[in-house]
């Protein structure tokens, strides 16, 4: 049985999944309930300052998309950072550590972007017990503008000073959320790093419009009338919060800083992608909204029986395995050359390859042969796009196979040497180099 | 105790709240969340084969996706484009044998998109949820169709026709319009009261006239129908039902299946129709099936279909003969009609069968005989054309059946004919409907020529 627990920072959990600051970590009784059902950890519901806590809109706070089945894909709130007393959180957090002493237990916080706040607030958190803290610098909407959340996430210069604020003030692990709300994800990652972060944890919700109501025209969710954006969260985020990882993890400047992933995860296949991508934990909110806290235990059962199968006794056996192997396109191997190939024993001719192939692509699949319907490849036309792959409804119906020899759609034979875009004639600059 | 086991034929063998349940939707119809997980399972295939399969032609994919993207009136209107009575075809048509058949989803995993379903949730939503017609007439052309029989073909046709600017009369033979979706089809398959609904349904486009009562060959005839519309067509059925040639057929007992169940879909009172303890139908095909399916429904003890041949020569698919079997009817094969057997009072007592099997593909009698005890027996061995509604007119036959062309166009340049009195035909609601259809289309282009 594989050792799933992990050290993130010095932070020991029993396992990489903990649940993200959000409502499922706003209050003991929901936190002990999910360390019961076996969360390695927790990030509580963000902090603000002392003083009357934020209020929350009584109405409607999320909208969502789902499938046909309503099976929900992507979530989308407008709820503020917690809204209870200060003292009330702090009072449990203790608690809850002191009984939980094996568990993660990180504090996320946000205070106006001045020093004092920062310092106060770290020094209440250090004497709770608490294992570290989270400086949520994503929130999109309600907090940023009062100038918090995703207004300092997305200035790199102050992410730098809120991260050496913290590690001046306090001695606790800082990890740095950081908001996917920006272009280049990676400029707040070296900014965080820069300043001193120990870590950084992403992504935070995507800013959004879930739905707009046609009969009342107003952005849902709705209240009185009115809606305003939200953040999205949930399945559809994931492959978002996939890339902002990766980029993180293979830019030089930041390679090998310690991630917390987030971002759609709700199975085990999920949090084991991102840690392939180099992420020592992950944090969960949508999947325990949508379903309770006993998904945990699919996903440690899922994980664990992936890392045997596999054997990979730790975490860190497979942690950042994908990272040397996601690249810049110019890198790709442009004598890589592929062909399509369709099962006949398990198409049941929909002819969706065909239309979509025929429509929208290279015209590479046929729709009848000798007068009768059916299905199949033409490798003088097909590029190898895996268009008809994906729109395809059968699993492994039809595969991608690798050619040698010579391609027939170019009628040029295929180099069996890697060669990529940076050496290719075409490329006016890899001529330019060859000119030199 | 329920009153089952009196002998004999009676009335209201089951409480009436029994037979309310025993007579309502055999399929229920799909609630909104329903029809969205099924039209998901349609993969939109190119060139779909359920089109082809569908003797309507209707863009399926099409409306499913419509169904999917909550446009349910889009989708009823595109289903209407092809097929007017989209709603009784959801209903009644033997879907197992045409579109759903067809599915790619069938092939792959012997679980097809259920195409009638969703078929229906799209045209009730329509027709519950809009009182305008979906259609508008073109200009008036000035022409004047005689369509005969109200049946789907007739009404298919004149709805076509209206569609197209004519002026339609219809003239049926029946107080009542509706042809067999009134008087024919099971009433678990059409319940309330749908039949009259989709008739007011088509007749809301305008431009036809339903003349009730007026029968071809007795109040009306085809020459002078001919002599003075611009067209007519002729879409009266087949009236007639199969006799089984045995001696006592007329006996208390035994009965005409397609009568009977007339009478049931007509009663407001289902305990007041009498029905046998012991019932024995003989035939193969849908008729038989429906009889014997109501009549244990109403309350029979035992139903046993005998059919002179196979499984695999039913005419009834055997997702029919499943339908009955779970409804407690037994079915066997190789048993053709004997003699019937008569009680001191003259009414039937039993029936006994003879073994068939084949020689050479020719069916003959093995001589080995069964009797089944039987109060009540249904002939359900089809019907057959009667051809005196066609006096003075000179049609081209076969086997007492119109002969037509592919464009529904019988031997005389003014008469098209479509549904079951045409030769060739599949018997059912939908190829009616597509034969009104055909005929009506190229009743325009004759007359616009
Ligand atoms: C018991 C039974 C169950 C069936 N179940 C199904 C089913 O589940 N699914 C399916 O698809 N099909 C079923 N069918 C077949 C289907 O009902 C017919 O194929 C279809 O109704 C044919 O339509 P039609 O318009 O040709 O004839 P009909 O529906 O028979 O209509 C003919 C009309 O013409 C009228 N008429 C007759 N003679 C004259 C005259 N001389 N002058 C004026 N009017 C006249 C009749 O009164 C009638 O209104 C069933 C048939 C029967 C008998
Ligand atoms: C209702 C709700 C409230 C949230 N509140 C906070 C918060 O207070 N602080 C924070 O850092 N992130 C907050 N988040 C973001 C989540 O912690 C997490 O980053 C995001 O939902 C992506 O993960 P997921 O796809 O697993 O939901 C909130 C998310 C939701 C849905
Ligand atoms: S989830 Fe609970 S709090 Fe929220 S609306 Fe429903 S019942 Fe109310
Ligand atoms: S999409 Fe797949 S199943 Fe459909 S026709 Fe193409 S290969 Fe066959
Ligand atoms: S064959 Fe089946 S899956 Fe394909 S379009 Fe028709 S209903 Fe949809």
């Amino acid at each position: 049985m594989a050792d799933l627990s992990t050290n993130f920072l010095g932070i020991k959990s029993p396992n990489p999944f903990w649940l993200a600051s959000a409502p499922p970590t706003d209050k003991q009784y929901n936190v002990e309930r999910a360390f019961e059902a076996g969360w390695g950890g927790v990030v509580w519901k963000t902090l603000g300052e002392e003083g009357p806590p934020v209020v929350n809109v009584n109405g409607p706070r999320y909208g969502a998309i789902w499938g046909p089945d309503r099976r929900l894909m992507g979530l989308n709130n407008i709820e503020l950072i917690t809204d209870r007393d200060l003292e009330v959180n702090l009072r449990e957090i203790e608690a809850v550590k002191k009984k939980w002493p094996d568990r993660a237990m990180i504090v996320s916080i946000m205070v106006p972007c001045e020093e004092d706040p920062w310092q106060k607030i770290l020094k209440r958190v250090e004497e709770t017990g608490a294992d570290g803290v989270e400086l949520n610098f994503g929130c999109p909407h309600g907090m940023s503008e009062r100038g918090m959340g995703s207004a300092v996430g997305q200035v790199p210069e102050y992410i730098e000073m809120v991260a050496r604020w913290c590690k001046k003030h306090s001695s606790m692990p800082v990890i740095v959320k950081l908001t996917p709300n920006i272009t280049d994800v990676r400029f707040p990652a070296r900014a965080a790093k820069a300043g001193g972060a120990d870590a950084v944890s992403l992504i935070n919700t995507i800013s959004s419009i879930v739905s707009v109501d046609l009969d009342s025209f107003s952005p849902s969710p709705s209240i009185d009338g009115k809606g305003s954006h939200g953040g999205y969260c949930g399945p559809a985020v994931k492959p978002i919060a996939l890339n902002m990882v990766a980029e993180i993890a293979r830019d030089p400047q930041t390679a090998g800083l310690p991630i917390s992933g987030i971002g759609g995860i709700s199975t085990w296949r999920d949090a084991a992608e991102y840690i392939a991508l180099g992420c020592g934990t992950v944090q969960v909110c949508t999947a325990a909204m949508t379903y309770g806290f006993k998904i945990v235990q699919e996903m440690t059962e899922g994980l664990s029986n992936y890392m045997d199968e596999k054997g990979f006794a730790t975490i860190e056996d497979f942690r950042g395995l994908a990272v040397p192997n996601v690249t810049d396109w110019q890198y790709l191997n442009l004598n890589y050359v592929t062909k399509a190939r369709i099962d006949q024993d398990l198409c049941i001719k929909c002819g969706r390859c065909h239309i979509a192939c025929e429509d929208t692509s290279h015209q590479a699949i046929t729709h009848m042969k000798d007068g009768v319907r059916h299905f199949e490849v033409i490798d003088e036309e097909c590029v190898g796009c895996n268009l008809c792959v994906n729109v395809c409804p059968v699993d492994d119906c039809i595969t991608m196979e690798t050619i040698s020899g010579t391609d027939p759609r170019t009628g040029k034979p295929i180099d069996p040497n890697y060669g990529n875009w940076t050496e290719h004639p075409n490329n006016p600059m890899a001529r330019a180099d060859a000119a030199d | 105790m329920t009153g089952t086991s009196k002998p004999g034929i009676q009335a209201a063998r089951l409480p009436a709240d029994r037979l309310t349940d025993n007579f309502t939707d055999l399929h229920a119809p799909l609630t909104k969340h329903e029809a969205f997980i099924e039209a998901d399972r349609c993969y939109f295939c190119y060139d779909a084969p359920c089109i082809n399969a569908c003797p309507t032609g209707i863009d399926i994919p099409m409306f499913i996706r419509q169904i999917s993207a909550d446009n349910p009136n889009g989708a009823a209107k595109t289903i209407f484009n092809e097929n007017i009575m989209g709603g009784m075809c959801a209903r009644v048509c033997p879907t197992e044998t045409l579109c759903e058949q067809a599915c790619v989803r069938e092939a792959a995993e012997g679980k097809p998109v259920k195409i009638g379903l969703l078929q229906r949730y799209a045209t009730d939503h329509l027709m519950e949820t809009t009182s305008a017609h979906p259609y508008t007439r073109e200009a008036e052309t000035g022409k004047h169709v005689a369509v005969v029989g109200a049946g789907p073909a007739g009404l298919s046709c004149a709805h076509r026709l209206a569609m197209k600017g004519h002026t339609v009369t219809v003239f049926e033979a029946k107080e009542k319009s509706g042809g067999l979706n009134e008087f024919g089809i099971a009433a678990y398959k059409t319940t309330e009261d749908f039949a009259q609904d989709e008739v007011a349904f088509i007749l809301d486009i305008g431009g036809i006239t339903i003349e009730n009562g007026k029968a071809l060959g007795r109040d009306i005839m085809l020459d002078q129908l001919a002599r003075d519309f611009d067209a007519v067509f002729l879409g009266f059925g087949l009236p007639d039902v199969n006799a089984l040639g045995l001696s006592g057929e007329d006996a208390k007992g035994c009965e005409d299946a397609v009568d009977y169940i007339a009478r049931l879909r007509q009663t407001d009172d289902l305990a007041s129709l009498p029905v046998g303890r012991n019932i024995v139908v003989i035939g193969g095909g849908m008729t038989a099936i429906d009889i014997a399916t109501q009549t244990k429904l109403l309350g029979a003890e035992t139903v046993t279909i005998c059919y002179r041949r196979g499984p695999e020569q039913m005419n009834a698919s055997p997702y029919e003969q499943d339908v009955a079997r779970t409804h407690g009817v037994t079915i066997r094969h190789w048993l053709q009609p004997q003699s019937l057997r008569h009680g001191e009072d003259g009414s039937v007592s039993a029936i006994t069968l003879e073994y068939t099997s084949l020689d050479g593909g020719k069916l003959t009698g093995t001589g080995e005989t069964l009797t089944l005890e039987a109060d009540q027996v249904f002939k359900a061995i089809g019907q057959s054309p009667e051809d005196s509604p066609l006096s003075g007119v000179d049609l081209s036959l076969e086997r007492g059946r119109i002969k037509v062309g592919d464009d529904r166009k019988s031997s005389h340049t003014k008469i098209w004919a479509g549904g079951d009195c045409i030769h060739g035909g599949e018997d059912l609601t939908v190829a009616a409907v597509e034969d009104g259809k055909v005929a009506a289309e190229d009743i325009h282009r004759a007359l616009m020529a």
